[in-house]
């Protein structure tokens, strides 16, 4: 297995080149205070060193060790508690954390480039940290001063961690149907009882306290999704004097037996009438998850990023070194009894695809990052209304299609290996198992997709929509008599309209058939991902082009040529992607259930 | 106590050298560039007497272009408090180095001045010893334990037959060796001080020194490739190889 190098070069060029990220900063005051170019470099640099010489050495000693439980208490594999003391002396919990208790005020579009490279290194032992900062956001965004001063800097340095509970057995998707109740207390606070499943690090041996974030409901709240509070409920309760008080009534059943991410403890959690306080208002506990559901679906899309990243590094090291076949052009490595595979064209179409894909996704990602940065930030209220509509719109679509393409790559990474890739040792099967949960948590990417479609595009009639196919249009129009552009524009122009096509066809659909939404969704995401990709290439072309000329590093000049793998090979898949949706809901429906 | 640490940018530890086309010197256009990893040890060693109490102020000095501020401000944010970039573009030699520094400690009078023992891209393994003499200081080379006691300094070193320790009056210097310590990751709260420290830029004029090269480069070439070995079907036959053809008996 190749070591993980961080790819420091391309995220320079998104922030400092492509989304030029500085100049976004100097019209926020509150991030200029914190954020400046050189400070950011350094942190990138400092991520990566922790995240290669730190992470990855722990990345497979602790798949194969895997988390264990015992009466109660969860291990962790070896070596996680002191990386884990190491990365929170580091003061990595923190970094996007609000300033006035004790976090770094880092944006977010450094924060995803962090987590790409802690979670390229090693994405189970990056989930505490991603937990404990999901927790902090609504905590932060909805909690009463005391809470927050209590809680929020010993969440930030890492000394106590965080989750976030709520899945119960019965209740996944639909959180509406949730049982876990919360009596109020003569003090103020509620006693919290009921079952909690598939917790991340709901227990384990890294932090000295576990602060739960809890979805339940009050005895007399109405039924449904209006009806759920959120309340914070520490594993040790904590003292005036912010010392650590008596065990709190609650405690981890079992852990889970997984697929992947084996060193993350998934726990069941057992709240026994738990000492909680309130989150927010009451019965607007969904609501509050919202604040931070768009910085954690984002997470997990860049999770999808990380591992294809890791993958592709390993598949480029073994193509250049296994040796197999001659090239269809006559013999390359003559010295050897074989050419490297990397000659073979069907090796080629897969790393080409893969880094297509992986360059792709992180502008992508840098992209929406930027978007939550104006929503949190920008000082004028145009600017945040228009930012938090364009989060709301793609967030589904980063979370879905980086960690299904994700999925895609790190299968490719595999294949390029032939049977290796099937072996423990090479690495390359733990990326497809550790990646395959970030399609189905924190929202499947079928309720992405549904969310997408449904309450993203045909409940605000594309008003959302239309802001992003603006932008683009606007793009393309200010490139068009750009010849060095030509080869990217017109192709981009066809998938633009043929998504606003494909768009108001679908709001036409729903209007007579429930179905249409249901049914499209998917291959609908799809088609607006690659979409959306083919308007980060052409944005990064229009950069590599301007600076092409006498570049001896080579850079620029792979990213034009990776950028036309994009257009001719893979945005091609929109117009079947377009037909399907197109074709509406009937023959998806047309079998009766019992034939199935 | 105040001590001095001169750190260097140097071509990254993890990359693959390559030697220019003119064979003028190595290649450094788009090359990852990072602080020597003995001068790191060295910054390492300045913050952790700081941190027991013993130095109370750790400077940092580095020659060369305007980049090596990133070099700093990498000290910095490993603890250091200031920082001193002695600005120039010439590839300052040894000598130069050991006389420019000189005139730093002039300045900035250190009980102690910590080096890494070589930089990695020359492995000259010069200048601490050439700016010990300079100074007219004592020096502790390949250091392994450094203790401070009063105005001395106990020094474990690394030598050919094993460790060897001497005492030093201070001030003096101290070359640091791979197993003194292992460097900290700079952390968050430290890379976001470090822009707010002090950085003074010099040029060697202001010291008074010339660093006009006394040397010249004739040519840098790589390495013979390693040639394919063979297999020898008898002990006589090596025997006759080694005598005859490597004529090493």
């Amino acid at each position: 297995m190749a070591d993980y190098k961080a790819p420091l070069r391309d995220m320079r060029f998104l922030l400092n080149e492509v989304f030029e990220v500085a100049k976004q900063w100097e019209t926020m005051p509150r991030l200029s205070e914190t954020a400046d170019p050189e400070t950011a470099d350094a942190i990138l640099e400092e991520a990566a060193k922790i995240s290669q010489s730190l992470l990855a050495p722990l990345n497979r000693s602790g798949d194969e060790e895997g988390c264990r439980w015992e009466n109660g208490q969860v291990f962790t594999p070896a070596g996680f508690p002191q990386a884990y003391r190491t990365f929170i002396e580091g003061g990595w919990c923190g970094l996007g954390g609000n300033p006035e208790f004790g976090g770094m005020g880092m944006p977010k579009t450094i924060g995803a480039q962090v987590e790409e490279m802690i979670q390229s290194a090693n994405i189970s032992f990056g989930l505490y940290p991603m937990l404990t900062a999901g927790a902090c956001l609504a905590l932060d965004a909805h909690g009463a001063d005391e809470l927050r001063e209590k809680y929020l800097p010993n969440m930030y340095s890492g000394i106590w961690s965080g989750s976030m509970c709520l899945t119960e057995p019965h209740s996944g998707t639909d959180l509406g149907i949730i049982r876990t109740k919360a009596e109020p207390q003569a003090d103020g606070s509620y006693a919290v009882s009921g079952t909690k499943i598939f917790i991340t690090g709901g227990e384990h041996d890294l932090s000295d306290n576990i602060i739960h974030l809890v979805l339940a409901k009050l005895p007399d709240a109405p039924a449904g999704p209006k009806g759920i509070s959120l309340f914070l409920v520490p594993k040790f309760l904590v003292n005036e004097d912010g010392s650590l008080g008596a065990r709190n009534t609650l405690g981890c059943g079992s852990i889970e037996h997984k697929m992947g991410i084996k060193a993350s403890a998934t726990c069941v959690m057992n709240f026994d009438g738990a000492k909680g306080w309130l989150v927010g208002e009451l019965n607007k506990g969904l609501a509050c998850m919202f604040t931070m559901m768009n910085y954690e679906r984002l997470g997990v899309g860049v999770q999808g990023l990380a591992a294809a990243e890791r993958s592709y590094q390993n598949a480029v090291e073994y193509a250049r070194d296994r040796i197999q076949g001659r090239a269809a052009t006559g013999p390359v490595a003559k010295d050897k009894a074989a050419d490297p595979i990397i000659v073979h064209p069907d090796v080629r179409r897969m790393l080409m695809t893969i880094r297509a894909m992986n360059e792709g996704s992180r502008a992508f990602s840098t992209y929406v990052a930027s978007f939550l940065d104006m929503a949190k930030y920008a000082d004028d209220s145009a600017t945040r209304v228009n930012a938090e509509a364009l989060v709301a719109l793609l967030t589904p679509v980063a979370k879905a299609f980086l960690t299904d393409r994700g999925f895609d790559s790190t299968v490719f990474g595999q294949q390029v290996f032939g049977g290796h890739g099937y072996i423990r040792e090479w690495g390359q099967e733990q990326l497809v198992r550790d990646v395959r949960i970030a399609q189905i948590y924190e929202g499947t990417n079928g309720i992405q997709a549904l969310d997408l479609m449904g309450r993203k595009v045909a409940a605000n009639n594309g008003k959302f929509y239309e802001l992003f196919a603006n932008e683009v249009a606007a793009f393309i129009e200010a490139n068009r008599e750009n010849p060095a552009l030509a080869e990217f524009i017109a192709p981009l122009s066809a998938a633009i309209e043929r998504l606003s096509d494909v768009t108001e066809h679908v709001l036409n659909q729903v209007k007579s058939d429930p179905n249409a939404v249901g049914a499209a969704s998917v291959d609908y995401l799809d088609l607006f991902g690659y979409t959306s990709f083919a308007y980060m290439w052409a944005r990064m072309v229009l950069v590599a082009k301007s600076k092409v000329e006498g570049d001896t590093s080579g850079f620029y000049d792979s990213k034009i040529k990776t950028a036309r793998f994009f257009f001719s090979r893979l945005l091609p898949k929109t117009m079947a992607l377009a037909e399907s949706v197109k074709s509406g809901a009937a023959d998806t429906m047309a079998l009766a259930a019992e034939n199935f | 106590m105040k001590v001095l640490v001169a750190v260097k940018r140097v071509i990254d530890y993890n990359v693959k050298a390559r030697v220019k086309a003119d064979q003028t010197g190595v290649d450094l256009s788009n090359v990852k560039m990072a602080m020597n990893p003995f001068c790191e040890i060295a910054v390492e060693e300045a913050v952790r007497l700081k941190e027991r109490g013993v130095a109370t102020e750790v400077v940092v000095v580095s020659i060369g272009p305007k980049a090596a501020q990133e070099q700093i401000r990498t000290a910095l944010a490993l603890g250091a408090d200031k920082g001193v970039h002695v600005e120039t573009d010439v590839e300052v030699e040894a000598l130069a180095v050991a006389k420019l520094l000189k005139a730093v400690v002039e300045k900035e009078q250190p009980g102690l001045i910590i080096l890494g023992k070589q930089s990695i891209d020359t492995d000259n393994n010069q200048t601490g010893q050439m700016l010990a003499a300079l100074c007219g200081y004592g020096q502790a080379t390949f250091a392994s334990e450094v203790t401070v006691s009063g105005d001395k300094v106990e020094v474990t070193r690394e030598v050919d037959g094993g460790l060897r320790t001497v005492a030093l009056k201070l001030p003096a210097i101290v070359t640091t060796d791979l197993r003194l310590n292992e460097p900290r990751y700079a952390s968050l709260p430290n890379i976001m001080k470090a822009k707010k420290k002090p950085l003074e830029t010099v040029s060697p004029a202001d010291l008074g020194v010339d660093v006009t090269p006394r040397l010249k480069t004739l040519k840098v070439v790589e390495p013979a490739k390693r040639s394919a070995g063979i297999k020898v079907a008898s002990v006589e036959e090596l025997v006759s190889k080694l005598k005859n053809e490597a004529k090493v008996i």
